[in-house]
């Protein structure tokens, strides 16, 4: 039994929540993400500085901000809360845990999941099942912010004007998916 | 929609992100083992439920997560202030203008909707 499990390549073996899914519209694309690790990460201030030399990338603390390099994203959630997204698949655990700080970091790459969201109608689609405000005024390129997408909750990140990264738990992304789509159907009209 | 202030997100956000989360500003007893029974029911059990200005935590559970605590009129349902868990109740009277007198019906709390 050993021998057949050592010899099964589980990599091959596993099923992304979104596979073969595509949707969207003229107006709005949705292209389901690549696989990323991810992580929830949780620090008192004074441990901020030290955690953000060890995984590369600023946490910032004001309300609804990001800080992004290399493929790597960490998105204020929250006073003392951070989801960082890195899209290389890097060992986000190993990284923070070479801080040498007091902090709480949780592995949820495979918790979330994400669906990309791109065209001139991208603000109206996810505006379909999400109250905030999402203009570029008030919500610009690298803002992010928790909320909720009709009965889902999800992590919001513009990555570009006409682009956002719509995290969400994967048992909730096809019903996040599925409306999403109509969203975007209605957005081109 | 209703339109409620976090302190700590700093803006308004939609009441669909928030929950109420009962009533602030209760002390927790120091002495829980050693209070009689009819103490304990006051303190776990027994709110005012006033009419009108009422002071209440709530959480924005669908963003920043965290607790704060709200001045809300039970009767015009309007928020008067939101301000971080742990601070003092705010001064009401600077909080409520004093043209706007008390409404009593459905029907002039609807009207006087701002």
């Amino acid at each position: 039994m050993s021998d057949l499990i050592a010899a099964t390549d589980l990599s091959n073996a596993r099923t992304l929540a979104l596979a073969g899914r595509h949707g969207g519209s003229g107006a709005a694309a949705l292209t389901p993400a690549a696989p990323a690790t991810r992580l929830s990460l949780r620090a008192k201030p004074e441990a901020v500085s030290a955690l953000s030399a060890a995984l590369g990338v600023s946490l910032l603390t004001k309300p609804k901000t990001s800080a992004s390099s290399n493929g790597r994203h960490a998105l204020w959630l929250g006073p003392d809360e951070w989801l960082v997204i890195d899209e290389n698949e890097a060992d986000l655990m190993a990284a923070v845990a070479s801080s040498g700080v007091l902090h709480s970091a949780t592995d949820v790459s495979h918790r979330n999941t994400a669906i990309l969201v791109k065209g001139f109608g991208a603000e109206t689609a996810i505006n379909g099942g999400c109250p905030q405000d999402l203009s570029l005024a008030a919500f610009p390129v690298g803002a992010c912010s928790r909320t909720v997408f009709a009965k889902s909750e999800i992590v919001l990140l513009r990555t570009a004007e006409d682009a956002f990264r719509v995290e969400c738990w994967r048992s909730f992304s096809p019903y996040v998916f599925g409306l999403l789509s109509e969203a975007a159907e209605d957005a081109g009209n | 929609m209703l339109l409620i202030y976090c302190p700590y997100c700093e803006e308004e956000r939609s009441e669909l992100e928030f929950r109420q989360g009962g009533d602030a500003h209760i002390a927790r007893p120091t002495n829980m083992t050693e209070m009689s029974d009819e103490d304990f029911e006051a303190f776990f059990f027994l709110r005012d439920n006033v009419k009108g200005l009422t002071f209440e935590r709530w959480r924005h559970l669908n963003g920043c997560g965290r607790f704060f605590n709200a001045a809300r009129d039970t009767v015009s349902d309007k928020f008067l202030t939101t301000y971080k868990a742990g601070l003092p109740r705010p001064d009401v009277s600077t909080l409520r203008p004093a043209a706007s007198a008390p409404v009593e019906t459905y029907e002039a709390t609807e009207s006087d909707a701002k």
